[in-house]
């Protein structure tokens, strides 16, 4: 997001600033100074720990109010997807969700979204409203590069909050992703499994692929269905939508449901004993072959090779 | 007790054409459904429907999208408001949003209202909290399920981004439900279709609800699409039909010479 944000920020020539809300959160300001924030906002409370939709909206618009950004971005992730609504429908701002691509025309920004699964395109300005308020898929931007000696105006954002007034409290959390394990939405690389993997257990031979590539583990629906693998490995339109720099579909014919799930990666390799199936329709190599034999030989060429 | 459903009339198949001539979607003559996030937060707003209790769909729409709210009354919702004129067209989810909210307070009081997270078209996600946000209510979205109600307590298992929370949320609240990935949107008993037509369906239009025009439809929108277009075409893939271990040297070699890896 940062990579984005400079970018549009260099053409605007205006500042970049940074945003955080939580508790034990300084730590991530030399992070974001490296990565090009000049400014941070910090919000930091012990009661900020857990999130929470409606005490970061106030938190965050009250921010905005305060400081009147040109344009506004957030993570297409589960939270940014609640939190941006919320905030953009209290100071009635008009936001575009899940953008993979922002330019700047005629100084204004131009967001383009998918629809109708990533069948359809669509550019959308925001007229009228400031800020411009935009969710994006940051896969699917360039990573800013990291600059070791900045540091960042750090300034602090008063939090008065009142616990007691809290209308929703979390009460269980549970991560189903393992620790150690890369989850599908951060990782450069994804291997995905599906109903041609056959059992848990060969499920096996994808993770030892994706331990060569320092890769995620995803699943297609049938996958998961079948209880080989959690939900939140889930690519496509039931569960996440992924655009790594390498998707590896084995075993996965490639329903509608799915594509529309994956489509966006860079580079598609799809491996499958089925030449009819669709997946073969978007992959860039395709290898027509049993996934059993192939996936393993695949794992020893790259660990001889040590990428 | 009354829950308030939202609900929206989607196409079938997201494989939507663009119509050359006019530079918009072609919207005529597809085959259309009740979106299915929203049947599967229907079915949990039934689950929790007392005998007492009273549930109303809602959809903005044209007047054929009544077809998918006599689904949701064959499904088990006992009122049906139809929002459907040209003043809503266009609407982006701050404008949807504001319709809803214009509804919702016609209605009067309620204690949840439930929205599928997303719909298969548009996939924004943002009708429901920027409901909740204009409604002045709290909102758990990426519900999976209502885990308990009782009193004025409502527990919901939500999805996060790394795994699940149990949310405890007081009423009104709006919930915004995204199924299981075993969930598919069943056709309601015959019976129940035929009982439907005796459920009333109400259709309002603009004069229905107060507020300015200027805040309804493409007028009130706040962001605006200047164009729609096909993403380009994937470059045609490169088939491997080898042996295994020649198949995999010949991967391995492509890559390496398109510098994938």
């Amino acid at each position: 997001m940062l990579g984005k944000a400079k970018e549009l920020a260099n053409e605007l020539k205006q500042d970049i600033c940074a945003v955080i809300i939580g508790s034990e959160i300084r730590k991530f300001c030399n992070v974001l100074s490296t990565f090009g924030a000049s400014k941070i906002f910090i919000a930091e409370d012990d009661a900020l720990k857990e999130y929470n939709t409606e005490i970061y909206t106030s938190i965050l618009t009250r921010i905005i109010l305060k400081h009147k950004p040109n344009i506004l971005l957030f993570p297409a992730t589960k939270m940014g997807r609640d939190l941006a609504p919320r905030v953009a429908s209290t100071l009635k701002l008009g936001l575009a969700a899940d953008c993979i691509k922002l330019t700047i025309q005629n100084g204004k920004l131009l967001m383009t979204r998918p629809v109708y699964g990533d069948n359809i395109l669509a550019d959308i300005i925001c007229p009228n409203t400031r800020p411009q308020m935009a969710t994006i898929r940051a896969k699917m931007m360039e990573k800013a590069e990291p600059k070791q000696n900045e540091s960042a105006e750090v300034i602090k954002e008063p939090v008065n909050i009142n616990v007691d007034s809290f209308k929703t409290i979390v009460k269980e959390k549970k991560k189903t992703s393992i620790p150690g394990v890369k989850s599908i939405d951060e990782a450069d690389i994804i291997i995905s499994g599906g109903r041609g993997i056959g059992s848990k257990e060969t499920f096996k031979i994808i993770e030892e692929l994706a331990d060569v590539l320092n890769a995620a583990v995803g699943a297609s629906r049938a996958a998961v269905e079948a209880g080989w693998k959690p939900k939140s490995c889930q690519v496509g339109q039931s569960g996440t939508t992924v655009s790594p720099k390498i998707y590896i579909a084995c075993g996965i014919s490639g329903t509608t449901q799915h594509l529309v799930g994956m489509k966006g990666s860079d580079v598609i390799i799809a491996i499958n004993k089925d030449p009819e199936a669709p997946i073969f329709e978007v992959a860039n190599y395709g290898v027509i072959g049993d996934l059993k034999e192939i996936v393993p030989l695949l794992t020893k060429a790259l660990k001889e090779k040590k990428i | 007790m009354r829950f308030i459903v939202c609900v929206k009339e989607v196409p079938e198949s997201i494989d939507v054409k663009i119509d050359l001539k006019t530079n918009k979607l072609q919207e005529e003559g597809i085959s259309t459904t009740l979106n299915p996030f929203d049947q599967f937060i229907l079915e949990e707003a039934l689950k929790l429907k007392k005998n007492e209790d009273e549930i109303i769909a809602i959809s903005i729409g044209t007047p054929q999208t009544k077809k998918v709210l006599m689904k949701c009354l064959a499904l088990g919702a006992d009122k049906a408001i139809l929002l459907s004129d040209n003043v809503f067209i266009g609407s982006d989810s701050f404008a949807t949003a504001y319709t809803l909210s214009k509804v919702i307070n016609k209605i009067g009081d309620f204690e949840i209202i439930f929205c599928g997270q997303q719909t298969v078209d548009g996939n924004t996600a943002q009708v429901g909290p920027e409901l909740a946000a204009q409604l002045k209510i709290p909102q758990v979205t990426y519900v999976e399920s209502v885990e308990k109600f009782e009193g004025k307590k409502l527990l919901v298992k939500s999805q996060t981004d790394d795994g699940f929370k149990i949310v405890e949320s007081q009423i009104p609240v709006l919930l915004a439900g995204i199924p299981p990935s075993s969930f598919t949107p069943s056709l309601p008993p015959l019976r129940n279709i035929i009982a439907a037509q005796n459920k009333p369906c109400i259709i309002w239009n603009f004069e229905n609800l107060d507020g300015p025009k200027d805040k309804y439809g493409s007028v009130g929108s706040l962001i605006q699409i200047t164009k729609v277009y096909y993403p380009p075409p994937r470059e045609k893939g490169i088939m491997i039909v080898e042996e295994p271990i020649t198949a995999v040297e010949k991967l391995i070699e492509l890559l390496t010479k398109d510098k994938v890896i």
